[in-house]
Formats: C-alpha cells, sequence, structure tokens
C-alpha cells in the first residue's frame, strides 16, 4: 500500500499519454514443445541506455508447458475511481497464466532487473474455485483483477462454459466466477469494458478441442468457431446482449473499446471470413435507444498464392488469408493498429471516424509465402502478431508467435521468436526502426507485450481526455 | 459559562468532523469531478455532490437516530456514553487491523451516488465518529433542560441529531464541493492524484481519538 496513488495511474488517457515514457518491455517467451520452462523476458527500451533493446534479465519459472500467452498488471489506472477504494495500490506485479497448464504466476517488477516469482497459483485451485480452465485475458476493475478463461471444466475444457472469474488484487487469491447471468455465451476470449459507463463486452475464440492441437479445418469451414461479441452490466454481472456478425465471421477476438470514457463504441477484429479470406474489422456502438449495434468498417483482402508455396492447410485456397490476429487502439482512440499475420502486414488505420476508418500506414514483415526480411536484413519468423503501443502512441512494439500449434500449421518452415519495433510519423505512418530487433533465446518464441508504467491494451480509465 | 465553551466547542468538532469527511476522496468527491467531465455540463458536479450529500446525511442520521432514543434512559446515561465510546473505539481498531476495503462497495452503479455514498459512510463508520461528539451536546442539553419530562428530552434529542448531521452534512459538501469546484475549474484532473492522500491509518485512529474522548467526557464530566 502507497500513501499516495501509484504514479503510473492516472485520471485520464489524456494524462497517460503525456506521463514519462517506458524504460522497459515484458514481452512472454513459451516454449512451444514444452521443452523448456516458459518465462518473462525484461527487455530495455530506453535509447539512452547501453542495453538498449536487448533481453536484460529473465524470470525463468520452474515448471514446463506452461505455455503463456497474455498477461497483465495487477492494478492500473482504473483504481483512481473512488467508488473501488484501490487507490493506493501499486502497480507491481504481473498476473502471467499459463494458457495449456492453467497454472497462474504472480511476478513483482518492482525492480525489473530483479523481477521474481512472487506466489503461484496451482491448476487444481483455479479448477476448484472457478470451474474454468486455460486463463487468458487480465485486467484490473472494479472488483479486483478479471481473467477469462478459454475453458470450462473437465479434462479438455468442455464440461460448462468457459467465462471470467475474479481474484483478489492484494492476496491473489481466487475469489470465484464472475458471471450471474451469461445468456448465450458459450465460448470465450478476450473482454474490456468502460468502467464509468458500466458495460463490458467479450469475444469468442474457440473451445479448447478446437485450438490446443492446432486450427480444425473442418470446425473453420462449418463455421464452428466463435462469432458473436457479448454486452454485459459490468457490475451487475449480466449479459445484456449478443451480437452474431454472421456464421462466416469466424473468430471474432480481440475487443478495443475507445479509452476515453465518454465514448460508447470500440472495434473487434475478425480472423477470417469463411466466404472469401478476408480479415474484418467490426465497430461497435451503444445507438440512442441503448441498444448495441455493429458495422463492418474494414476489410482486408486476402493475396493470391500458387498452392506449391503455400502450407498444406491453405493449398486448396490458392490464397494468403490476411489472418487479422491482433488488433491495438492508440490512448488518443486515433489509431487502430490491425497485425495480419498471414499476410505478413501491420496496418496502421486513422479512426478518428471510427465508422469511416483510412488506412494511413503498412509495414510488410515476414508473411506466409513472403518472409519479408526486416529493414536491417535479418529474418522474421511467422508474421506480425501481438502488438502494443506506447502511451504516447509513437512506438509500436510487435512479436511474431500466434499460437505454438497455430504457428506449425501456417508457417511449416519457421522457427524462432522475434521482437520489432515501429515509429509512428506526426501525421500518421508506419516505418521500422532498424535498430530495434530482438532475436529471443533458441527453442522460445515471443507473445504478448506489456509496458512498464501501463500501455494502451491495460489501462482502464475513469475521467475523460479533456 | 464552562457550559457554554463546550457546547460550542462540541458543536465546532461536528463542523470539524464535516470538513475532514469532505476532504477525503474515499467520501466521493472525485466522483463530481468526474460526473460533470462525463457529462460536458457544469450543471452534473452541484447534482452529483447533491446526491453524495443525501447518502452521507441519510448514513449520520441512520446511526444517530437510535442513539437519541436511547437517551430516554436516563439513568443509564454515563453507560451509554461509556458503550457509545468503546464502540466507535472498537471500529477504529477493526478499521486498523482490517485495512481491506469491501468489495460490496465496487458492485454500486456508478450512477448511484447516493447510495454508494450512505454505504461508503457505513462501512467507514464516518457516523460512529460523530456519536461520542453528539452524546456530548446531548448531555449538556439534558442538564439544562434538567427538569424535563423524558418525552420532551426525546424530542429534543431527536432534533439535535437531525441538527449534527444537517450541519456536519453541510461542512462535508462545502468542504469536498470547493476542492471539486478547484479541480474542475482551474487545476485539472492531474491534481486528482496529487491530492489524494491515503487516509486510512489516520482515519482509523480518529475513529479511536473520538471513542476515547467520548469515554473520558462521561466518566469525568461532559
Amino acid at each position: 500500500m502507497n500513501l499516495r496513488p501509484d504514479p503510473t495511474f492516472h485520471a485520464s488517457p489524456k494524462l497517460a499519454m503525456q506521463a514519462p515514457v517506458e524504460n522497459y518491455a515484458f514481452t512472454v517467451m513459451l516454449s512451444p514443445d514444452g521443452s523448456q520452462s516458459d518465462g518473462i523476458a525484461v527487455i530495455d527500451v530506453n535509447p539512452n541506455s547501453d542495453t538498449y533493446g536487448q533481453i536484460v534479465h529473465q524470470v525463468i519459472v520452474p515448471n514446463k508447458g506452461d505455455e503463456f500467452h497474455h498477461f497483465g498488471w495487477n492494478a492500473c489506472s482504473s483504481s483512481l475511481s473512488p467508488l473501488t477504494g484501490h487507490a493506493f495500490l501499486e502497480r507491481r506485479y504481473l498476473i502471467v497464466p499459463g494458457i495449456r497448464s492453467s497454472r497462474i504466476y504472480v511476478i513483482d517488477v518492482k525492480e525489473p532487473l530483479q523481477a521474481k516469482i512472487h506466489k503461484t497459483i496451482e491448476p487444481e485451485e483455479l479448477f476448484a474455485k472457478t470451474g474454468y480452465s486455460r486463463p487468458h485475458t487480465i485486467h484490473c476493475g472494479p472488483e479486483g483483477i478479471y481473467v477469462s478463461c478459454l475453458g470450462g471444466g473437465g479434462e479438455d475444457g468442455t464440461d460448462g462454459p468457459p467465462g471470467i472469474f475474479i481474484m483478489d488484487c492484494e492476496t491473489f487469491d481466487i475469489i470465484g466466477q464472475y458471471e450471474m447471468d451469461r445468456g448465450k455465451q458459450d465460448k470465450h476470449y478476450d473482454f474490456w469494458w468502460n468502467l464509468p459507463q458500466d458495460y463490458m463486452v467479450s469475444s469468442e475464440w474457440g473451445l479448447p478441442p478446437q485450438f490446443e492441437n492446432g486450427v480444425v479445418p473442418e470446425d473453420l469451414l462449418s463455421n464452428k468457431y466463435g462469432h458473436s461479441i457479448h454486452f454485459w452490466d459490468l457490475r451487475a454481472r449480466k449479459n445484456i446482449q449478443t451480437m452474431d456478425f454472421g456464421e462466416n465471421y469466424q473468430m471474432a477476438l480481440e475487443i478495443r473499446p475507445a479509452h476515453d470514457p465518454t465514448k460508447s463504441y470500440g472495434f473487434c477484429g475478425v480472423v477470417v471470413d469463411t466466404t472469401n479470406l478476408q480479415g474484418a474489422i467490426f465497430t461497435w456502438w451503444r445507438d440512442e435507444d441503448g441498444k448495441w449495434q455493429s458495422k463492418k468498417t474494414i476489410t482486408i483482402d486476402p493475396r493470391p498464392e500458387k498452392p506449391e508455396n503455400l502450407p498444406p492447410l491453405l493449398q486448396g485456397f490458392e490464397a494468403v488469408p490476411p489472418l487479422v490476429t491482433d488488433i491495438d487502439l492508440s490512448l488518443d482512440d486515433k489509431y487502430l493498429y490491425v497485425a495480419c499475420w498471414g499476410l505478413g502486414e501491420m496496418h496502421q488505420y486513422n479512426v478518428s471516424d471510427p465508422m469511416n476508418p483510412v488506412l494511413t500506414g503498412k509495414v510488410e514483415l515476414g508473411g506466409i509465402a513472403r518472409g519479408t526480411k526486416h529493414v536491417n536484413g535479418k529474418d522474421f519468423a511467422y508474421g506480425p502478431q501481438m502488438v502494443e503501443i506506447s502511451r504516447d502512441g509513437k512506438r509500436l512494439y510487435w512479436t511474431n508467435s500466434l499460437y505454438s500449434t497455430w504457428d506449425d500449421q501456417f508457417y511449416p518452415d519457421d522457427e524462432g521468436g522475434q521482437m520489432v519495433m515501429a515509429r509512428v510519423g506526426e501525421n500518421g505512418g508506419l516505418e521500422l526502426d532498424k535498430d530495434f530487433y530482438i532475436d529471443f533465446p533458441k527453442g522460445l518464441r515471443s507473445h504478448q507485450i506489456r509496458l512498464e508504467g501501463g500501455d494502451c491494451s491495460t489501462d482502464s480509465f475513469c475521467y475523460p481526455s479533456v | 459559562m464552562p457550559e457554554l465553551t463546550s457546547m460550542a466547542a462540541l458543536w465546532g468538532a461536528v463542523i470539524l468532523s464535516g470538513l475532514y469527511h469532505g476532504i477525503n476522496p474515499g467520501m466521493g468527491w472525485p466522483l463530481a469531478v468526474s460526473a460533470a467531465l462525463m457529462e460536458r455540463r457544469h450543471k452534473a458536479m452541484p447534482k452529483a455532490l447533491a446526491m453524495l450529500a443525501l447518502g452521507h446525511f441519510l448514513a449520520m442520521i441512520g446511526i444517530l437516530l437510535p442513539f437519541s432514543l436511547m437517551i430516554f434512559l436516563v439513568e443509564w446515561e454515563v453507560q451509554i456514553r461509556i458503550g457509545a465510546g468503546l464502540l466507535v473505539v472498537a471500529m477504529g481498531v477493526y478499521l486498523l487491523i482490517n485495512r481491506r476495503h469491501p468489495r460490496f462497495l465496487a458492485r454500486v452503479h456508478p450512477a448511484r451516488l447516493a447510495l454508494w455514498s450512505f454505504l461508503a459512510a457505513m462501512a467507514h463508520g464516518a457516523g460512529l465518529m460523530l456519536v461520542p461528539i453528539y452524546l456530548g451536546i446531548c448531555a449538556i442539553g439534558a442538564d439544562e433542560a434538567g427538569h424535563l419530562a423524558a418525552r420532551a428530552l426525546m424530542g429534543n434529542t431527536v432534533i439535535t441529531a437531525f441538527g449534527v448531521a444537517a450541519i456536519h452534512t453541510v461542512a462535508m459538501t462545502v468542504a469536498g464541493g470547493l476542492i471539486a469546484v478547484i479541480i474542475y475549474l482551474w487545476l485539472g484532473l492531474r491534481f486528482l492524484s496529487k491530492t489524494w492522500f491515503n487516509l486510512d491509518i489516520v482515519w482509523a485512529l480518529s475513529l479511536i481519538l473520538v471513542g476515547g474522548f467520548g469515554i473520558y467526557a462521561a466518566s469525568f464530566g461532559h
């Protein structure tokens, strides 16, 4: 407990943008076959430092086979709401779930160079207290730390629907299931919210048998992955509306609400439209009657390709699907970044008018049957995937692995973990920084990135930017 | 004359405790700033402050009224005052040991400010802090009224309870409102987190102090 609010808590997104920039990044390292332990890499991102762009510390966990994926902070700017009474928490711990083992590590990063494991929650405890498995997205909010899970109970995670559970934000004890009325929600992936407006939005990937051993082509072609998003009364814990994008919009993944809490809209990325292999972004918003609406506002076309250049999975289609696997919105709600993991492209859209996004920048790197090299001449395995924006909106960091078994299906010849950075132009545009290129230790891949002091997919704000 | 001085001191304590509650962000003034910014209307701020005040007032009166009825038992006055003091000390000790914030407060809809303010005041023992002061005022009042019938005495104490709760709430609203207006109109949101201090321990100690004062006053005079 602090005597003053943590200096990294900001009342509004605008104040967060003006705060001092990040000195460290924390990035997941995962062993795709479980032969090594997973870990968190602490990366120096201070350009004035001698170790700039290097892994300066590693927290390696004692177990194997956890498969790290997403992770998040124990506390963020949401603590500045007097409603919750959490104003004096420290932003100090990273909550890191193993998506395969269902084990959760709480890592103390107060001193980034001496980061260490603070607490481990064993899978049995998670199963017993929540009935869920495969923990994924982390957000800190009104009642503590919220964690979405991709699996329900049982060996293969299909015994009961998956959902969100709540953890105590001080002791990290698991409190229990979040949902009181889940409505039609039977799959899970991401979630986020608008705290003052008291709504939450959640999304769907698929059930564990649909992803753990790789994408199941028959399920994809018969539209059995998630294609709906759910709107919730956040504090009443009730699903108030389920919105089906249409069954061809397979895998509605990342939810990115506008950061400014006066706004009632946001975005959701769809991996693939099975009718034409396009990637898509939907804008969702609340209309004047309080009903939630959505509209497809961005489409990204597949690229025709000779079958012999394609992995077996795609040969029948003679095309490279864009595969929109991650999106991220800058804190000023101006730019939406879209990772096209199949094409090997990072797109930047100006979404000042959320109904009419305009493509303003693009970087090509990696990609199926293309493998564009980095501007420094080095290889980039797979394609641009997990993306994180600095709070000031000037730097974009991303890594390359989607998910162990899926990497191997879409990129059977690639291996390795990389993290790169691109700089955002004064009036938009995106350019790779040739001096920032991290090659992860052999045998390890990389996934989500968190920035010291918060970033554009962690903090929730309780006061508007004025 | 000493009667008058201690009476004035006790009413002064009612006002001071109001100012003290008002500046504590935990009693809600940042919500008034947020309301005005969210609705983009200046008018939203006085409305939010009024809701917070209503909730706080109800929490105060909800605690004071039972005590005002108990004063009916005139012969037990000292025991009641000592018991009340011990209760307030106990609440302070409890808050000192259990430093966790009640999670149910986080379940209140952010627009239900009066409800939230009521629950927050109850959970933090804000009303209890007034009890020893209030009982002190009643004791002096009872001495002066001396020969009055019990029924009339109780009428007096009920009126006093409303008076204490109202003046305390006005002082709280003025203090919190002033900070909210200054931040909203001049200083800006950056100062919201700068003016926020962790008062948890001070708050718990205040309860112990006020409770201790109540016990002392009941045992050795007013």
